[in-house]
């Protein structure tokens, strides 16, 4: 069981995707510089957080068309996981991998802090070490999160399941005062139609030992890592 | 062949919520400028393209656009100008 994590200039959270994954979870793992052609066998494709070509024009526009995007893409369209973190996200959007687009905080601030996160359904190969309704206390930072989609992609994403994580509070409610970058429906992460590819604007990889006052986020690798071996 | 310079407005969305232009309008309200009924924020992108005509380079400046300069999800451009570079 192998992941792949790719390295654009401006990434900078491949470290704690690359210890996240070989440290608690116990696989290996490879990092794929964004010039590269060749997957190098990996199981499953990390596009983690940063700030890929400083974010120019528009996060993720441009690293999108690196050549290992292009590998990636084939992958995703083969079936193969996918998971998209923070910018990681934002280039999965712009990929077309995921529906979509993710647009500046509706509070023009930067955030940076601990969020609670609903488990919207464990019938994920993402989630299913989770139960539904499960809340999850993971970090989030960045300045371009608002989930934006239009009328029909949103129906469409709530229809068929594809809505993975949601900003809630402490409670479990889904509130204004719980979404904090004003995303529609307070979507947090999602999944395309296929169920191979994730998105989600929180950090998973950075909550992963009680030292960081988080172990919750541990279970979406766990996750993936059951459904791979299985 | 000739040079053509070609200049593309990219702007959030009517309808979409662009925090930028409200705090820019706000901030014109603020100073007193009450006329401001709304206000958005985008890009202004200027691109010298080498081509046989300036239909020619419209139409590739039109792809660039869908391709990359805009977002077809939350963003509407539109060509601003074309002159010779």
């Amino acid at each position: 069981m192998k992941f792949g994590i790719v390295v654009f200039p401006g990434t900078n959270r491949d470290g704690d995707a690359y210890d996240c994954v070989t440290g608690p979870l116990g696989a290996s793992a490879v990092r794929l510089w964004h010039k590269d052609h060749d997957l190098q066998g990996a199981d499953v494709i990390i596009l983690p957080g940063g700030f890929s070509y400083g974010d120019y024009l528009r996060a993720g526009a441009i690293a999108r068309f690196s050549p290992i995007m292009q590998e990636v893409i084939a992958h995703a369209s083969a079936g193969g996981p996918v998971i998209g973190i923070c910018n990681g996200f934002q280039i999965a959007c712009e990929a077309h991998l995921l529906p979509g687009a993710l647009l500046r905080n509706a509070s023009l601030q930067f955030r940076s802090m601990p969020v609670t996160l609903r488990v919207e359904t464990a019938d994920t190969r993402f989630t299913n070490q989770y139960h539904k309704g499960q809340l999850l206390r993971v970090p989030i930072a960045h300045g371009d999160g608002r989930f934006t989609i239009d009328a029909d992609g949103l129906q469409r994403l709530e229809e068929n399941g594809q809505v993975v994580f949601r900003y809630a509070d402490a409670n479990g409610h889904v509130t204004d005062e719980a979404n904090p970058n004003g995303s529609m429906d307070n979507i947090a992460g999602i999944i395309s139609e296929r169920g191979n590819v994730l998105g989600l604007m929180p950090h998973p990889e950075n909550a992963i030992d009680a030292l960081l006052g988080s172990r919750d986020g541990l279970g979406l690798f766990e996750s993936v890592l059951a459904r791979v071996s299985a | 062949m000739s040079r053509f310079r070609v200049a593309v407005h990219i702007v959030p969305r009517k309808g979409l919520l662009d925090p930028q232009g409200k705090a820019v309008a706000d901030a014109l309200h603020a100073l007193g400028f009450s006329a401001v009924a709304d206000a958005r924020v985008g890009r202004h992108v200027v691109l010298d393209v080498d081509a046989a005509s300036s239909d020619g380079a419209l139409a590739s400046v039109r792809t660039m656009c869908d391709k990359l300069l805009a977002n077809p999800v939350t963003e509407d451009y539109e060509i601003a100008g074309v002159d010779a570079a």
